[in-house]
């Protein structure tokens, strides 16, 4: 039998607020353990939280760029279950009535666009971050995470392939990262990621019962527990069993999902709207001011640079994926008018070697030096394959391509009478190739042409020594 | 709603609370009339009445975007019953 999978996901997307959601602790990744905590994010009795204006903002910001619709009043609840990690005994979180809903992005696969909805983004608190290897017989707790202010964002089950999902995961990211709300960065855990997903035969009408995998964080991972998970429910139902409602792990040394077996009661939260908080009440003129500040997102800059710059949309799609990296074409185009070229020399030469996106800022090839590399291969200054040497010598020692060529003395050698004069040599060092070239085996041209290379160290102009080559054998 | 010693039990397990058998009578007696207490609400037709959360009718106030700095590590963890490393512990509760 045929079957499909339904897949939703729950990504936890850290804000880049300077302090905590509902008290004035730093949010600062790295420091010391507990010392970035307080008696609000400590649950000390009498305490009261108070919202971080910038926290809400930029989960509005999240919410419009998502196309959803703000709520004009929202409320916080409390999410009640016992963990260590969680200092109060309730997680202060949305539930009822959230900040937004009924959003969509578009991703595309294969070249086929959809478009996945999202239920809701609301906002809540972090929890604190549990260490369980350094001692055999006691759990480490640092609550310096406690209260870090978190949107979670909760796709419908629209995903129907891993694939699908990772293209939602991404595009997400990259809108977080373009509207500045979130890092992106999914090894500090600022991104996180839940997934629901069952299987049903295909053109089935009903649910299957869905599993949840916790916490799988990067792009491969979510992949891969996704694609195993898949496999695993599709071989229960054909043994005759069923899938078991339950919370997953993905253990990705061994590729595999196994089940939490947590002795905890099944999920039974209890929420209830929390008393210390009053409703959030956001007014029309603070969303519009919002929506008015948002930055060119990424599909519509991708078919602006399409139609801009008449580069192909696989391009467009690399290239907007990042802001950062956006913003680099876009200053290249500026100095150098070739599109085409300078997207071919970002997605393969800048984007190995720039290690991270985030990276592109301090990179020392800037725009106007990278135009400036190009402008030698224009005017035959220097080859394209040298080129590419004199940019990884760019990269390291940030210099600029016109110093780099005159210090190591290889400008290109488009003298025509001097590459006669190699062009002659060569010609005469190989007879037999020459008879044979003349005799109608003219592959061997690429033999000459490595030869004039080879003898001139790489620095002929290619162009002239084809022309030179092809002229002189076939006299 | 009828209250069972079962819904004690279970919410006593949520809460993490232990009693005894004696308790467990007491509260399951007590709890069910404090919702019959509440169950005369019930008489009133409420189907056009909003639920109040809040008595006051007032949007929650909003903090400004400015860290400050309030416990040193050695304070925050001065009331734990077990710290190590600067970090509070708790008996391990993950199975390897």
């Amino acid at each position: 039998m045929e079957y499909e999978a339904i897949i939703g996901l729950e990504v936890h997307a850290q804000l880049l607020t300077e302090s905590k959601i509902f008290c004035s602790c730093s949010t600062k990744f790295g420091a010391r353990p507990n010392s970035q905590v307080c008696p609000v994010c400590l649950g000390m009795p009498g305490v009261l939280p108070v919202l971080n204006k910038k926290a809400l903002e930029y989960a509005i910001r999240a919410a419009v760029a998502m196309n959803c619709e703000i709520s004009p009043r929202s409320r916080f609840a409390r999410k009640n279950y016992f963990y260590p990690d969680l200092p109060k005994g309730y997680q202060i979180s949305q539930y009822e009535e959230p900040l937004s809903k009924n959003g969509w992005l578009e991703i595309e696969t294969n070249g086929t666009r959809k478009r996945i909805r999202i239920r809701r983004i609301h906002l809540e608190e972090d929890a604190g971050k549990l260490i369980h290897e350094y001692s055999r017989d006691w759990s480490y707790v640092d609550l310096n995470r406690a209260g870090v202010p978190l949107i979670e964002i909760v796709s419908e089950p629209d995903i129907s392939s891993p694939e699908e999902a990772v293209s939602y995961l991404k595009k997400l990211r990259s809108i977080l990262m373009y509207i500045g709300v979130c890092d992106g960065n999914m090894e500090e855990g600022s991104l996180r990621c839940d997934a629901n997903v069952s299987v049903r035969p295909r053109g089935s009408r009903e649910l299957g019962t869905k599993t949840e995998i916790k916490n799988v964080n990067s792009f491969k991972f979510v992949q891969k527990a996704l694609e195993y998970e898949i496999r695993r429910q599709i071989a229960v139902l054909e043994s005759g069993e069923k899938v078991v409602q339950e919370t997953r792990l993905f253990d990705s040394n061994r590729g595999v999902t196994f089940s939490m077996r947590s002795k905890e009661e099944a999920h039974d939260y209890r929420y209830f709207p929390d008393p210390d908080l009053l409703p959030v009440v956001i007014d029309e003129e603070w969303i519009k001011e919002i929506k008015n500040t948002l930055p060119e997102l990424p599909d519509a800059r991708k078919e602006r640079f399409i139609n801009q710059y008449g580069i192909p949309s696989y391009d467009a799609d690399i290239l907007t994926s990042s802001r950062e990296v956006a913003d680099y074409f876009e200053e290249c185009v500026k100095h150098y008018s070739k599109p085409k070229t300078i997207s071919n020399w970002i997605m393969t030469e800048v984007l190995r070697e720039l290690k991270g996106e985030e990276n592109i800022k301090n990179f020392p090839v800037t725009p106007e030096k990278l135009a400036e590399l190009l402008k030698l291969v224009d005017n035959g200054t220097i080859s394209g394959k040298i080129a590419k040497e004199v940019f990884s010598e760019m990269v390291v020692t940030g210099k600029r391509a016109t110093h780099i060529v005159e210090e190591k003395g290889i400008r290109q050698i488009s003298d025509e009478a001097e590459i006669e004069r190699i062009v002659s040599q060569v010609i005469e060092n190989n007879p037999n190739e020459v008879a044979r070239y003349r005799a109608g085996q003219e592959k061997l041209l690429g033999f000459f042409v490595g030869e004039v290379m080879k003898a001139t160290k790489g620095k002929a102009n290619p162009r002239l020594v084809n022309e030179i080559l092809r002229k002189r054998l076939s006299q | 709603m009828k209250i069972t010693r079962e819904t004690v039990l279970h919410v006593a397990e949520l809460g993490r609370l232990e009693f005894n058998q004696e308790e467990l009578e007491k509260f399951t007696e007590q709890l069910g009339r404090i919702l019959q207490y509440v169950e005369k609400l019930n008489e009133l037709d409420t189907r056009d009445v909003e639920p109040t959360f809040h008595v006051l009718d007032v949007s929650t106030p909003l903090r400004e975007d400015v860290v400050e700095s309030w416990l040193t590590q050695d304070e925050a963890l001065e009331n734990a019953p077990h710290r190590e490393e600067g970090f509070f512990a708790v008996p391990k509760f993950i199975e390897d």
